[in-house]
């Protein structure tokens, strides 16, 4: 069988265009090298949904960003996915900064970004009581925004599947042939056929493109580490603060998340191995030092529950690539999406599914597309009344397994066994967030396992943390 | 069920425990190594067998139990919101509720140790679960970072199931588990204890490959140089236990900065009348006997609460922790307490011949010459009925650590 | 000859200063009940240990049941008492105190469950 198009790469990027793609009569397949879907930059970056103001005026980056905003709020309500429209802040702490902040205005204006306002100290103050005195102003963006990155990419491969999209996971491309009317994917999987190639392989872009020929990509890998603090510290901010950009750098940010915690970072370091999701010392040190200027209660690791890192797709051209390869035209690149990717995304998206259809002439609409994925129950936000008939309905409803974020049985298997679902414990955990909360999987880890193996009907041992060689268990003891 | 028992036999009669496991007993069900019961039962016990004797007296009670059957909220006028497979959402209103949900512990992330995250890095206690009631080998070749009880004896149950335990490392100068599990866990078995050393990175993108440790300096600094590769596929944190006080937090308990429990008085009654603390909610402690008598108090301040309904105006002395102690539980004593009071607490490091002063008011009530004192294990000491009568309101009972010279 | 143990009796853990010749004790002094003298004394000629451990259980809630030694065995003979606890397999419903392997190794000693499994429903 030929695919009319494949998709490499379930990230946010690769994951969202397929959905795009659903749209059309055509067959589509989304392969994924690891284990799940959003396990590169998709899964450990800063969630959040810029306004658009950074990017140079008529760069991809400034275009997409301004229009993936804009459609983040509906694209998340069809997908179920929580967003909150937060807003932003920009915090200049000294006199001396004040130009960078007219500037980032004014560019914020020029790239269509709609009420943005530099706020006194004051009105800062009053907006945001714990950031640092030593603030004098502000540029305030309310359109931007807070989103979960991996909760996003899963919900939009959930939304692909059902409408049709094949997904492979653990299928790495390993090399390319091309064939008379299409080109083969040689993978772990198989041989994997296709019209159209879609290269959304994140910091890999660039391998990708070479096996086609391509060699015009370069993807530079960029590590950012964060710290990510329990619920009991989700408050000490409401907007996302970030620093006046200096010639020293761009400072880090602050920021609540949908979920309630509140994250801080990134480092920026181009890094040699794309592989290395490392945090380090020197890392997390600076990013914690940064974070107390603006918010000088962050101080100290105590309410931390996790440190992680991930890597930013950089590409040597500053901008996203976004379009046909012009040396092997049945390859559409998606490549050195860094940020503002995650607010790109939605935006991004549509215009990849129009140009792909357009080249495979193909125009007909798929007319069982339903673009709306239920939002999964999450037994914690219900009321008594809801939670006593769903119980009733269903006992597994009623099994709490992570009791620090009240994620029950039920909700472990549900995300199990839905479309594209978890098959490993930090699957489990992002579709969940059972183990996500400030026991950090403690109590049950164990749990999810063995759901996880009487559900997929694997033996213990043969449970991962996360696919490949991570399994748990070593067999039995007798 | 020591808090329930004991209630019962004070004459409260409607009683129930709500636990989230499917078995009443705790974490206790997967302690199967000896060393319970030696105060309270003068035997030497396994950690089920030291439930189990509870276990019976509750089935042959008439006390109410429902387990698989987790709290989800307490409100400030003591309705219990439970849910469970088989109960669905229970809500009960309690005259009184008592807290016993224990600790957790400690995860890698609040160490935030850097390095990469793969499968193989877990707690002493997972890992304790997986072998003892799961029966599973989480690990063949181990690192422990921490010195704490559950690590200790972990080194000797892994080592015994055939998995090879290379070192313990305790960032402190002092082991933080108590000296016998030093000697029969590790000393036995020719494991190494490695005091200031931490872990520094840890190796292996799927599992743990091994792990970079490294001595501290005085500040608990990894020191530049002194970094050591070890290989391993698992490593283990013993690194701390956490009162666990979500719930009392939702029941606008107040907590204590130091115990992570709530503050309460000598009959562990919180700042919510009618709510009592015990175990390792209130303050982690090191042994099973003390918990059991903490229930009972506060089963005995229940109980009382309940018939006094709670009218009562209590009038407080605080206990206050001076030089050398870093906490003291009760917080506060009501000076109209009629009985003994137990003050427990940990001093902050190690002293080796000291004295322990107690004064009320600036007047020094107790001075106790003590041989040798450790933050890894509770001291207890007793306000006779005497010392209480110095009691005023607001009154202040100090305990410090003198240094003999 | 002179060396300093802890005794671990009980969780007090004394310190105990033990003056011996081979197997023989002279003398021991820090420890502060009489526990911690027969400590020493056998700790010195004959050193035992209660062992702990889980085994194998069929038709139970939980693959394994756990077991101690009901009265300490020679340290020593720990790891073979390990072998022989490893080839005990057992069947449901266990209770407390169930001897799962009489007389280990022949030292007299009885290997006990200490937790109960009712078995499968």
């Amino acid at each position: 069988m030929i695919y009319d198009v494949a998709v490499i790469g379930a990230g946010i990027i690769g994951a969202l265009t397929a959905r795009e793609l659903a749209r059309y009569k055509l067959n589509a397949v989304l392969i994924e090298k690891c284990n799940d879907v959003a396990m590169g930059t998709t899964k450990a970056n800063s969630a959040i949904v810029h306004a658009g103001f950074d990017a140079a005026p008529g760069s991809n980056k400034a275009i997409f960003n301004v229009k993936g905003a804009e459609l983040m709020p509906s694209v998340t309500a069809e997908l179920g996915v929580p967003y909150s429209n937060n807003g932003s802040l920009v915090v200049a702490f000294s006199e001396d900064e004040m130009p960078e902040l007219e500037n980032l205005l004014k560019r914020g204006i020029e790239n269509g970004v709609k009420e943005l306002r530099i706020l006194s100290a004051e009105e800062l103050f009053e907006l945001e009581p714990n950031i640092s005195k030593q603030a004098v102003a502000a540029l305030h963006a309310p359109t931007a925004g807070i989103v979960c990155p991996y909760e996003f990419a899963i919900a939009a491969t959930e939304n692909a599947v059902s409408n049709g999209i094949e997904f492979m996971r653990n299928c790495e491309v390993q090399a390319v042939e091309k064939a008379e009317d299409c080109s083969v994917l040689k993978t772990t999987q198989g041989d994997i056929k296709a019209r159209v190639v879609v290269n959304a392989a994140g910091v890999f872009a660039d391998d990708i493109a070479r096996m086609f020929g391509d060699d015009g990509i370069s993807i530079i890998a960029r590590k950012g580490e964060y710290y990510l603090f329990d619920k009991a510290k989700g408050h000490v901010v409401f907007h996302t603060v970030f620093q006046c950009p200096t010639p020293m750098g761009k400072g880090v940010l602050v920021t609540p998340t949908v979920d309630g915690n509140l994250l801080i970072g990134p480092t920026a370091l181009d890094i040699e191995d794309k592989n290395d999701t490392s945090t380090t010392y020197p890392g997390l040190m600076d990013v914690l030092n940064k974070a107390h200027k603006s918010v000088p209660e962050i101080i100290n690791t105590r309410d931390v529950i996790t440190a992680f890192s991930g890597l930013r797709a950089h590409s040597k051209t500053h901008d996203f690539i976004i379009g046909f390869s012009e040396k092997a035209p049945s390859l559409y690149n998606l490549a050195g999406i860094e940020s503002p990717g995650l607010s790109a995304a939605p935006a991004i998206a549509v215009h990849a599914a129009e140009e792909i259809v357009k080249k495979l002439g193909i125009s007909d609409l798929n007319e069982s597309f339903n673009p709306v994925r239920e939002r999964p129950i999450r037994f914690r936000y219900l009321d008594d009344e809801e939670m006593a008939e769903l119980i009733k309905k269903d006992p597994r409803y009623g099994h709490i397994i992570c009791r620090c974020e009240t994620i029950t049985e039920g909700e472990i298997v549900e995300a199990i066994h839905a479309p594209a679902g978890a098959r490993d414990i930090d699957g489990v955990k992002r579709r969940t967030r059972a183990g996500m909360g400030r026991c950090q999987g403690g109590f049950c880890s164990s749990k999810v396992l063995e759901i996880l193996s009487r559900e997929l009907n694997i033996p213990y041992e043969e449970v991962t943390k996360a696919g490949g060689e991570s399994r748990i268990l070593f067999g039995r003891t007798k | 069920m020591a808090a329930a028992l004991k209630a019962r036999e004070l004459g409260v009669e409607k009683i129930i425990i709500l636990e989230r496991s499917e078995t009443l007993g705790g974490i206790l069900e997967q302690c199967i190594h000896t060393g319970f019961g030696l105060h309270y039962f003068k035997e030497e016990l396994s950690g089920p067998e030291y439930a189990g004797r509870f276990i019976e007296q509750i089935r042959q009670s008439d006390i109410d139990v429902k387990t698989n059957t987790m709290v989800i909220d307490i409100d400030s006028d003591k309705v219990v919101t439970a849910v469970g497979p088989d109960e669905g959402l229970l809500k009960i209103q309690a005259k009184a509720i008592i807290l016993a949900m224990g600790c957790r512990e400690r995860p890698r992330g609040a160490l935030s140790i850097p390095g990469h995250r793969p499968a193989g890095v877990m707690t002493a206690g997972t890992a304790q679960k997986y072998v003892n009631i799961d029966g599973y080998m989480p690990g063949r070749k181990i690192v422990i970072l921490g010195s704490g009880d559950i690590g200790l004896i972990m080194a000797r149950r892994m080592t015994l199931e055939g998995a090879e335990v290379k070192m313990v490392c305790e960032l402190m100068p002092y082991s933080g588990g108590l000296a016998r599990n030093i000697v029969q866990c590790l000393d036995d078995y020719g494991i190494p204890l490695k005091l200031s050393c931490t872990v520094v990175d840890i190796h292996g993108r799927e599992r743990v490959e091994g792990v970079t440790i490294a001595k501290v300096d005085e500040n608990l600094r990894p020191i530049k140089g002194t970094e050591e590769y070890v290989e391993c596929d698992t490593l283990l944190l013993s690194v701390g236990l956490i009162p666990e006080n979500e719930l009392s937090k939702s029941a606008g308990i107040e907590l204590n900065c130091i115990t992570g429990g709530p503050d309460v008085d000598e009959m562990r009654e919180t700042s919510q009348r009618g709510v009592f603390a015990c175990g390792n909610v209130l303050q982690v402690h090191d042994l099973v006997d003390y918990v059991t008598l903490e229930a009972q108090i506060a089963a005995e301040g229940a109980a009382e609460y309940i018939k006094s309904g709670g009218t009562d105006e209590k009038k407080y002395a605080y206990a206050v922790h001076q030089e050398g102690v870093r906490y003291i539980v009760p917080q506060k004593i009501n000076i109209a307490s009629e009985k003994d009071v137990d003050l427990y607490f940990r001093v902050c490091r190690i002293y080796k011949n000291s004295k322990l002063i107690v004064k009320i008011d600036g007047e020094t009530v107790i001075s106790k010459k003590k041989p040798k004192l450790a933050p890894g294990e509770m001291e207890t000491i007793k306000l006779k009925k005497d010392m209480l009568s110095k009691l005023k309101e607001d009154s202040i009972v100090e305990i410090s650590v003198e240094e003999s010279l | 000859m002179k060396k300093q143990m802890i005794c671990i009796s009980c969780p007090i853990g004394c310190m105990l200063d033990v003056e011996y010749e081979g197997k023989e004790l002279i003398s021991v002094t820090g420890y502060s009940c009489p526990r911690g003298k027969t400590y020493a004394e056998t700790e010195i000629s004959n050193p035992q240990r209660v062992i702990t451990s889980t085994v194998k259980l069929e038709g139970g809630k939980h693959p394994v049941v756990s077991v101690k030694s009901n009265a300490p065995i020679d340290k020593a003979l720990i790891f073979d008492c390990m072998k022989e606890i490893n080839k005990v397999t057992v069947k449901a419903p266990v209770k407390i105190g169930d001897v799962v392997l009489p007389n280990v190794l022949g030292t007299g000693v009885d290997i006990v469950a200490t937790s109960e499994d009712s078995g499968n429903e």
